[in-house]
């Protein structure tokens, strides 16, 4: 059995790369994803972790030394934030094109300008197509059974695939939670080590990252595409296997009183707790609202979320980044688009709120319920509202 | 770690008659007709060996060795224009943690990267420069075309001055590029690594020393090898081993080595040519006036009198 501690969400976030034994770590600080980094390099410099730290120049060069040491052959790891994930962007489709299982623990925060440190998920937002799978946590728990469960995912050789996990910046990697850390022997059971079924060796020689003239590129970008897709049963089968190991349990879509709710909250990362408070005091109040919370965002899950919202009438989207020049948030207008070619009845509402590090309390998220019904009985179209924009 | 020097103790030099019959790059490539920079990759190759891990940025030659099979007969990554260095940097950092594991065995593997100029002095000097500052084992060539040759020969700060490129096209405001040419083995000198050195594939045998040298010495190493483009420096395909003879005679590329810090002079070029005569090999100086060229022996003088200064600053007392 695992034992139970208080530790910042960070350094429990590290302590599980460590229980991962990955063999290199290369990364670049940045806020709020410092404590992450520090805390390897010290699990290192202390002996606990027997890894290469690679302290690199630039998260540019974080991600390109991880794709040249996971095409080594090593387990490998990197975390960032922010201008550090944008300065990744021409890389992160490269790492998933050449199909390396690099984990990367995302500490989302807004991205400039205005610079701010803080929180929301316009970072990671700016990078749905990078081909990698994505799953998001809640709390400081998940994000070391994530941690856990994206290696033993992103080796798969069904998948090799790269794989986000994201964590609210601040609100879940600064805060000191109460945590099961799981023992070694448990995660050693459940994540043998790294087995390549390719690696850049003189006694076997390969080459990785050639041209795609026009006659292959289009299938090229179709097998990737498909290996994303296809990641989906794994990602399950080994939520499966954390569940039986550790005793948590996992789903794509996880719901909240969703049963006979008409109105449904669809969130992601750490904001979900505040709305199940909210969802708790609505129903005592007689209001039938849920919540479903977002956790694979790639591959998304589509029929587990058709399946969640089946019995609903209204959606209240939250979305914590914008799309400027669009009528919804990233999540609201992806949700749209795939409800409509499902058919689905549900009007959707979208709110825009805790952006930057701006709190959302459990009252904003009332007040979205009474407006969202309004618009839905009226039957207008609602495009996306910004909470509690100053005038 | 040991010094370069001491690494090199016992280092057999390749001779005209020992030179490796391996061809880790061959078949298969789709360089232009006399291209120097194929010439000299190949020389590399041959001199790494069969063990070479190469990692290539984007640029001509990562284009014309893997556009419809590869050319490359050794372990080979490709993954992006600016960052060879830091791919480099991660396949030594995972092979040395996956050797001290135990996971694999060490049989002498050597990580080369390898880049053109706008690669190197241009959009991946900061990952260069992480890369040497960071120490890791592993060796960078710089295939110096002077200019971006892959996307159309556009100018870069490895350029020469005066020369014509389809960024720095010559006319009544322009000579062409206006800028002295970028003295790179300097910026990789000045990061304290054991090994720099520039090569020219005119001396083949040297060229080779100088790459067995550096995967020979443990930690980074950096060569900096002049080659001809016959395409993007307006010249016959024919002249391109003559063009690189010409730089060294004339000063214009000096041949020289960095070990530990010192100095030494592959060749002394005691009765240069003059510089005009290397120019006048290439129609990319060909609106150049005697004015411009005067400018560019004068600057080619000083350049060489500075190299033979610090040749002397830093030689060993005697
Ligand atoms: C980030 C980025 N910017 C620009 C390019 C376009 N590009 C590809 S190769 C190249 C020039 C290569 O020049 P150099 O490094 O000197 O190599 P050469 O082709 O001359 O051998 C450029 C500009 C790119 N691939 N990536
Ligand atoms: S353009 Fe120049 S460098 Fe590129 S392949 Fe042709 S000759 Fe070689
Ligand atoms: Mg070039």
């Amino acid at each position: 059995m695992g034992r139970r501690v208080g530790l910042e969400v960070s350094l429990a976030c590290a302590e599980a790369v460590g229980l991962c034994n990955a063999d290199v770590v290369a990364a670049y600080p940045i806020t709020p994803q410092t404590h992450i980094v520090e805390h390897l390099s010290e699990l290192v410099a202390e002996g606990h972790l027997d890894a290469e730290f690679v302290p690199v120049e630039s998260e540019h060069s974080a991600m390109s030394c991880c794709i040249g040491s996971s095409a080594a052959g090593a387990r490998t790891f990197t975390s960032t934030s922010s201008q550090g994930l944008a300065l990744m962007h021409e890389i992160l489709f490269i790492a998933a094109s050449l199909r390396l299982p690099i984990v990367m623990a995302t500490a989302n925060r807004s991205l400039s300008g205005p610079i701010s440190i803080w929180n929301d998920h316009s970072d990671i937002m700016a990078e749905r197509d990078i081909g990698w799978i994505q799953t998001f946590a809640e709390n400081g728990q998940e994000v070391v059974d994530l941690t856990l469960h994206a290696f033993k995912v992103a080796e798969d050789k069904r998948v090799c695939l790269p794989v986000a996990v994201n964590l609210d910046g601040f609100i879940l990697t600064h805060v000191i939670e109460p945590i099961e850390m799981p023992d070694q022997e448990e995660v050693d059971a459940y994540l043998p080590p790294f087995e390549p079924s390719q690696s850049l060796d003189p006694a076997n020689p390969i080459s990785m990252g050639v041209v795609g003239m026009p006659e292959i590129y289009t299938e090229a970008k179709k097998a990737n595409a498909a290996a994303l897709e296809d990641s989906y049963s794994v990602i399950k089968e080994h939520w499966e296997g954390l569940a039986k190991q550790f005793g948590r349990t996992y789903k794509p879509i996880e719901t909240y009183r969703t049963d006979d709710a008409e109105v449904l909250f669809v969130t992601m990362g750490s904001l979900g707790e505040t709305v199940m408070s909210a969802v708790d005091q609505m129903r005592d109040d007689g209001i039938k609202v849920g919540q479903v919370r977002i956790r694979l965002w790639r591959p998304f899950p589509l029929d587990d979320f058709m399946e969640a919202i089946a019995g609903a009438k209204t959606l209240i989207v939250i979305d914590r980044a914008l799309c400027p020049g669009l009528p919804a948030g990233p999540v609201a207008t992806e949700l749209r688009g795939m409800m409509y070619a499902k058919g689905a009845k549900q009007y959707v509402a979208n709110f825009v709120c805790g952006l930057g590090g701006r709190d959302v309390t459990r009252s904003q998220f009332i007040e979205m319920v009474n407006e969202a019904q309004k618009a839905a009985a009226s039957g207008e179209e609602m495009s996306c509202r910004m909470v509690g924009v100053k005038e | 770690m040991i010094s370069a020097a001491e690494a090199l103790k016992d280092f057999q030099k390749i001779t005209p008659k020992t030179i490796p019959l391996v061809e880790p790059f061959s078949k298969g490539h789709r360089a232009c007709q006399g291209c120097g920079e194929v010439l000299a990759l190949r020389m590399v190759a041959k001199a790494v060996g069969m063990d070479m891990i190469a990692v290539s940025a984007t640029g001509c030659m990562e284009i014309i060795s893997s556009s419809y099979q590869t050319a490359w007969e050794t372990p080979w990554i490709h993954v992006a224009f600016e960052n060879a260095a830091a791919v480099a940097s991660g396949v030594e950092a995972g092979r040395k943690a996956l050797i001290r594991k135990g996971r694999i065995k060490d049989a002498g593997a050597k990580v080369v990267a390898f880049a053109g100029d706008g690669a190197t002095a241009d959009i991946g000097l900061q990952a260069l420069s992480g890369a040497l500052e960071r120490g890791h084992d592993f060796t960078y060539i710089c295939l110096d075309n002077e200019a971006y040759m892959n996307t159309g020969i556009q100018r870069s700060s490895s350029t020469p001055y005066g020369a014509m490129t389809t960024t720095s096209p010559p006319g009544p405001k322009s000579k062409g590029q206006m800028t002295w040419k970028k003295n790179m083995p300097m910026i990789a000198a000045a990061h304290n690594v054991p090994y720099v050195a520039t090569a020219s594939p005119a001396w083949h045998v040297d060229l080779m020393n100088k790459v067995k040298k550096a995967v020979t010495i443990p930690g980074p190493a950096y060569i900096h090898i002049f080659s001809p483009c016959p395409t993007g420096w307006r010249c016959g395909p024919e002249t391109s081993i003559e063009t690189a003879r010409l730089a060294v005679q004339s000063k214009v590329f000096p041949l020289f080595e960095v070990i530990d810090g010192q100095f030494i002079l592959s060749r002394d070029i005691k009765k240069p040519k003059p510089v005009e005569e290397y120019l006048k090999t290439q129609r990319r100086f060909s609106h150049l006036k005697p004015e411009d060229i005067a400018y560019i022996q004068k600057r080619v003088d000083a350049d060489y009198e500075r190299l033979l200064k610090l040749v002397q600053v830093t030689a060993p007392e005697a």
